[in-house]
């Protein structure tokens, strides 16, 4: 399902081939290289074994590392997320899949209160080095239960590093931080970037990928895209349908965007945003979760309390606006952050 | 059962005791003449377990170092039993830096990485943790177990039946340990749940189970010490539902208002009763008695005195310890 696509790029040096990988292979190669590396790495959840995970995540390490190491586990989240924390705490570092985002709300439990409170609770005495993956996000009509991001939610309680990578070099890197790093790290996929077969994809969901084993440092931002004209903060999918609206509108109308893909909604990079916003002067926050009381206004939020003089204009946001994600394709892309909501949404900060 | 193991439940029943009644002075005494949950040098709710000690003392003695506990709500008598630091627990429940979680966990929330013990106060939400520390254990060296302790009420969350069927289907080394106290908060056993006995249960999830009855010590340690061997002989968990007592109201303030037999709760006290048992066996005197009692009065105090002298946090350092 996953494959590795093995390619020659047009232009590539003789002899160099680009390894080009999806982003659900770069993830399982990152969990696959850190467990080659520690052995108190395990891998459980829902149909993370012969399945290699819904989304392709854990593609194949069973073959790899067999049972003993990457375990499915029956339909109790909250045992086996509750487990994972108990073998963080004796010194594992488990990798524990929550199938959709949206199931938290049968665990957030373990999540909001354990996972991520015991080591404050502890003052300090008592680490949870788990990393907790879950898909997220919508576009293929899978309605109002399989569909949310949340991510704003995790980001939103305290305790929990959250990181949301946008294509397959990052996501690798990102798995191999949140693997080493001695904090819980929720790592949520979109299902829209993984590049699957079975689903639309955007061309770069499937791009080079480093072989060895890296980390994509938790809490920096990356500039996908230098420009002049306006910055748009966004992450996971939407980066995507940004950078194709910068690039139609650099073509088409001569405006030059920016685009902050976050990674990592905490920590949050605030001064990657605000020095873009510096010299932009325009602010569009382009977020697939829920609008209110998320993301969104927390980006516009942290530049107001900096200095509202940096902005030349009221700033945009282009999110769900507040409604649960509606199964009727119409509907759903109606809400979703697409491609031509967020060109609207440049139009209209650039005339404002 | 021999003198000696007999003599040392008593002795950790009574410490554990003694520190709930200090605890209970200790909370009460700046909250006169009106009682204000958050004002004194004890803020908070205050779960005190009196009346539970059997359950603490019987299951706790089978446990060696590096064997894990998580408790309840209502933990400081299983925290005692499994040998928590008591000072940095004390000073814990005071909200102070020299506490075990640097005053930010206060009683529902006590961890000691060097005993593996740790507690929750969400009910049932303890089991699943236990679980993950008894899967790093039988991956590890050696035949180390995990004590996952919640009450009759927590027996009809998700958490638990999630827990069994997993520790159960993985052959965990878990002992789940069920304290019925007859109340969850003001609810009677009966008005929350369709059966006699939650030990029942266990043969849905493929593991024994055992009700104890009359909170007897002696009994608890017994099936305990079955339950903790076959756990370190790898063949799984096993459930225990101890019927014991809530001595005490279900908060210090709970005004027990809903309780009929309350008349009859000091008469059913586990401790002097065992005292009289162990009397009447020839393995404990007056002398003996009152000399347990002095040791662990001056222990405890000792604990009390270094969590009054452990600094208050600093307002400034509020922030610490969110990220490792």
């Amino acid at each position: 399902m996953s494959a590795t696509e093995t390619t020659t790029a047009s232009g590539a040096q003789a002899g160099q081939a680009e390894r080009r990988l999806t982003t659900a292979r770069a993830i399982s190669e990152g969990i696959a290289q850190e467990m080659e590396r520690d052995p108190a790495v395990v891998v459980l959840g829902e149909d993370v074994g012969a399945y290699g995970g819904i989304f392709g995540a854990t593609g194949g390490l069973l073959e790899q590392f067999g049972p003993d190491r990457v375990l499915d586990t029956p339909i109790s989240e909250t045992a086996f997320i509750g487990l994972g924390i108990g073998a963080a705490v004796e010194g594992m570092r488990p990798v524990v899949e929550l199938m959709f985002a949206d199931f938290f709300g049968v665990c957030m439990d373990q999540i909001y209160n354990h996972m991520a409170k015991i080591h404050f609770e502890s003052g300090g005495n008592v680490k949870v080095p788990m990393v907790l993956t879950m898909a997220a996000g919508g576009g293929y009509s899978d309605a109002e239960q399989h569909s949310q991001c949340l991510w704003g939610t995790f980001a939103h309680l305290p305790g929990m590093k959250v990181v949301v990578p946008s294509n397959p070099a990052d996501a690798k890197g990102l798995m191999i931080s949140a693997i080493r790093d001695d904090n819980p790290v929720v790592y949520v996929f979109h299902k829209g970037i993984m590049g699957l077969p079975w689903m639309a994809k955007n061309p770069r969901s499937i791009a080079h990928v480093p072989e060895e084993p890296y980390e994509t440092p938790i809490g920096k931002a990356a500039v996908a895209r230098e420009g002049t004209d306006a910055t748009v903060v966004t992450l996971s999918l939407s980066v995507h349908h940004a950078l194709d609206v910068a690039e139609k509108l650099a073509e088409q109308d001569g405006v030059d965007l920016e685009v902050i893909d976050l990674r990592s909604l905490v920590p949050l990079d605030t001064e990657t945003v605000l020095s873009s916003v510096a010299r932009t002067g325009r602010l569009l926050v382009v977020d697939e979760d829920y609008q209110s009381f998320g993301l969104s206004g927390e980006i516009a939020a942290r530049v107001a309390e900096t200095d509202p003089g940096l902005l030349r204009a009221p700033l945009r946001r282009v999110a769900v606006p507040d409604v649960p994600i509606p199964y009727a394709r119409s509907l759903e892309q109606a809400v979703l952050p697409t491609p031509e909501r967020i060109e609207a949404g440049v139009h209209d900060l650039l005339k404002a | 059962m021999d003198s000696k193991t007999r003599l040392d439940l008593y002795r950790v029943m009574v410490i554990c005791r003694t520190y709930e009644e200090a605890i209970l002075r200790e909370y009460h005494a700046d909250k006169k003449p009106a009682f204000d949950i958050g004002a004194g040098l004890v803020p908070g709710e205050m779960h005190l377990s009196a009346g539970q000690e059997p359950v603490a003392a019987g299951v706790c003695a089978h446990l060696r170092p590096g064997d894990a506990v998580t408790a309840t709500h209502r933990p400081h008598h299983v925290a005692i039993a499994h040998g928590v630091d008591l000072d940095k627990m004390t000073a814990e429940i005071f909200g102070r830096e020299g506490g075990l979680g640097r005053g930010r966990g206060g009683h529902m929330h006590l961890f000691d990485p060097n005993v593996h013990f740790s507690c929750s106060g969400i009910i049932a939400e303890g089991l699943p943790p236990a679980l993950g520390q008894a899967f790093a254990f039988k991956r590890g060296e050696g035949d180390r177990v995990a004590v996952a302790v919640t009450g009759e009420g927590a027996a009809n969350q998700g958490a638990f039946h999630e827990s069994l069927n997993l520790a159960a289907l993985w052959k965990l080394p878990v002992i789940f340990v069920v304290e019925d106290n007859d109340w969850a908060i003001s609810v009677p056993r009966d008005v929350s749940t369709a059966i006699g006995s939650n030990a029942d249960r266990a043969a849905a999830y493929g593991m024994p189970g055992q009700r104890i009855a009359d909170n007897d010590v002696d009994a608890i340690y017994t099936v305990a010490g079955d339950a903790v061997a076959r756990a370190r002989a790898g063949e799984g968990p096993t459930l225990l539902e101890i019927h014991t007592l809530r001595l005490w109201g279900h908060f210090e303030g709970d005004p027990q208002a809903y309780r009929p037999e309350l008349a009859d709760v000091p008469g059913r006290d586990p401790i002097p009763a065992y005292e009289q048992r162990l009397t009447e066996a020839g393995v404990l005197n007056p002398g003996m008695a009152a000399e347990i009692k002095d040791e662990a009065s001056a222990r405890v105090e000792k604990a009390i005195a270094f969590a009054k002298s452990s600094p208050v946090p600093a307002p400034e350092t509020a922030l610490q310890y969110v990220f490792a």
